[in-house]
């Protein structure tokens, strides 16, 4: 089929919508409510941004991050919710209580990346064990120097910079490097705004910290990243090309949106959205620096939620999916 | 010491001059430790201000007011944000000032001097103190849950109006206080009841120091960002409220009470927290418009208290 124009199509359809379903039981929503988290709330201010002056839907996104998120939408407050985690069983739990059915959508890719100060000319490439060595909370008050974690490392202070404990970027590092969620140590500086991470970090000799690949390419002059070993034993930088093609692991995190199954197969201007988010997803993470999926992984996730699959990939906690892998498994959960 | 062995001699003046000289020294160190005190807070403050400025200065353009927000930094603007912001505050503005008000009459003019007053006096001026988070806490539960208004500009207004009740009552029982008391008893003498006393000399005399107090807390209002979060307050906003005026009869409609809404520091929050520098000069000039609103109305508080000043004749 050719490609049509999507503002005249929109419109178009908007009319067609409003009287198709004006006298049904399931009226479309007049404003498309979405919550959730800080992280992925760049990507979906930027389709909601387009969606409105394509189609004159009108879009609100409020951050109250991945877990305040949730709470808004099994209680039915909002359509769409923004995740930088997948969704807990509790969560879960809150969500079938309430009878709201969800489609777990990866939207896009965020490359956790590991910066050290300009001056450190010896860490350039570590392994995710020396990196737990550093974070873990057997190293509370123990490792506090960078010889402590690699023989012939400099007796340089170890200074550590991270994220708070309430944000979707600790639990996934805490995940993927010291392999049980939400463990580390208590001894470092955290702050909920990654540019007091990169202050912190670009000022410190001895200084590591870890945050979303945009904060680095934005503070490439301030800052070094850190090659990590993958599972395949090369070390790897963080880039737009390493992410995409497997390579930067275990560090590559998936970002998520979660959809009201319900309004999401009835409601026309739900649908008009989702369809809208996930065609520009790509384009619109990569404008924001975040790492985009391939067109068929968007194909392939597309195919899912018209599917109208429900549930998550993430019954048991896993790392390093690949976004195939999370929609067979996400599929078969159901 | 000087003076003990002088007394018991003549008048030694020139101790008496040495001492006079000493403290005099020690006035005009402590007006100088005054001055020093005064100058390096103001000097921070401007330096705060002017940072702010000449950061955002390349953002105070008639688009960074008429534009509502956006991935692109440069075609960003603060629309939504200024006008959640003013309809918030017309909303705290018109809950907090006449039960502010009526409070603080009630308190000082009519309630009995007890143990029950005793509290409630305490728990006001304790009030006024209170975290800004709790507030929002309660109006969560109470307004959004308890009482279903949503998420909404009421909600908000009435949250930072409860923020700003302490501070108009406590203010206006200072300025009633102020108020001598024989003007009351003047007016007493020619036969006013209580209420025309309060009406005709309380509250026409001690308006000024009331305004001061409603400007002051809804300066204070206008700042405040954990308690409008934790209601719900949107981020991204990209159309306007239902107008509250309307040119067709009722003129007046009330649906843009019920609609959601963002205010400036949630915006500016927003903007400094992304990794994109040119995102960071959109908050400086944001900061920048709340301060200079600030400074606004506590410039309107003190030019209205003056003028009020200068009409009262006693």
């Amino acid at each position: 089929m050719k490609e049509l124009n999507l503002g005249k199509l929109s419109v178009a359809a908007v009319v067609a919508g409003t009287f198709a379903f004006s006298n049904s039981a399931t009226a479309a929503v007049d404003i498309i409510k979405i919550d959730g988290s800080s992280t992925v709330y760049p990507i979906t201010e930027a389709v909601a941004e387009e969606f409105q002056i394509a189609t004159g839907i009108k879009v609100t996104v409020g951050v109250s991050g991945t877990g305040g998120g949730f709470k808004k939408f099994c209680r039915g407050d909002t359509v769409i919710s923004g995740a930088s985690r997948p969704i807990k069983a509790k969560e879960r739990k809150k969500c079938a209580e309430a009878g709201i059915e969800f489609i777990e959508v990866p939207v896009a890719y965020d490359a956790l990346t590991v910066v050290i100060n300009k001056s450190n000319d010896w860490a350039k490439e570590m392994t995710p064990e020396e990196v737990k060595k550093m974070w873990e909370p057997a190293a509370q008050g123990k490792i506090m120097s960078w010889s402590q974690v690699r023989a012939g490392w400099p007796d340089t202070p170890l200074k550590l910079y991270g994220p708070g404990a309430d944000s979707g970027t600790f639990d996934y590092f805490t995940e993927s490097i010291i392999k049980k969620s939400k463990a580390i140590r208590g001894d470092f500086t955290a702050s909920e705004d990654d540019n007091v991470l990169v202050q912190g970090v670009a000022g410190d000799k001895g200084g590591i910290g870890y945050f979303g690949l945009a904060y680095f390419a934005e503070n490439k002059n301030k800052l070094d990243a850190v090659a990590i070993k993958n599972a395949a034993g090369k070390f790897v930088l963080p880039s737009l090309e390493t992410t995409m093609n497997g390579s930067y692991n275990p560090l590559a995190r998936p970002l998520f949106i979660y959809l009201n199954a319900t309004k999401a197969a009835f409601d026309p201007n739900v649908k008009k959205f989702i369809d809208y988010y996930l065609k520009y997803a790509g384009q619109m993470a990569q404008e924001v620096g975040y790492i985009p999926f391939s067109k068929d992984e968007y194909k392939a996730i597309e195919d899912h939620y018209k599917g109208l699959k429900t549930g998550t990939a993430f019954e048991k906690p896993a790392i390093g999916l690949s976004v195939k892998e999370m929609l067979e498994l996400s599929a078969a959960n159901k | 010491m000087t003076i003990k062995t002088s007394k018991k001699t003549a008048v030694d003046v020139n101790a008496i001059r040495r001492l006079i000289k000493k403290h005099k020294k020690n006035d005009l160190m402590f007006a100088a430790l005054g001055m020093f005190v005064i100058a390096s807070l103001t000097i921070t403050l401007i330096i705060l201000f002017l940072d702010l400025v000449l950061d955002g200065y390349p953002k105070f353009t008639l688009d960074f007011f008429t534009n509502f927000p956006s991935r692109r930094a440069a075609r960003a603007g603060i629309l939504s944000a200024w006008v959640g912001s003013s309809l918030v505050l017309l909303v705290t503005f018109f809950v907090a000032v006449p039960l502010g008000i009526a409070a603080g009459i009630y308190l000082e003019e009519y309630a009995k001097k007890n143990w029950i007053s005793d509290i409630i006096e305490i728990n006001v001026s304790n009030l006024a103190g209170v975290p800004s988070i709790i507030y929002g806490l309660l109006a969560l539960g109470l307004f959004v849950y308890s009482f279903g208004l949503g998420q909404s500009i009421l909600t908000a207004g009435l949250t930072l109006a409860l923020l700003m009740l302490p501070i108009v009552i406590v203010s206006t029982r200072e300025a009633i206080r102020a108020i001598p008391i024989h003007i009351r008893e003047a007016a007493y003498a020619v036969g006013a009841t209580k209420w025309q006393v309060v009406l005709h000399h309380v509250v026409q005399y001690s308006y000024g120091g009331i305004l001061t107090g409603v400007i002051i807390g809804m300066a204070r209002a206008i700042g405040e960002t954990a308690p409008v979060i934790t209601i719900g307050a949107l981020t991204f906003i990209a159309f306007l409220p239902p107008s509250p005026v309307s040119i067709d009869p009722p003129f007046l409609n009330f649906a843009w009470l019920n609609a959601g809404f963002t205010v400036l520091p949630i915006q500016m929050f927003n903007w400094i927290s992304r990794p994109q520098h040119a995102f960071h000069i959109n908050a400086a000039a944001t900061g920048a418009v709340i301060i200079i609103l600030t400074a606004m109305m506590n410039g309107f508080a003190i030019k209205l208290r003056y003028n009020v000043r200068k009409k009262i004749k006693w």
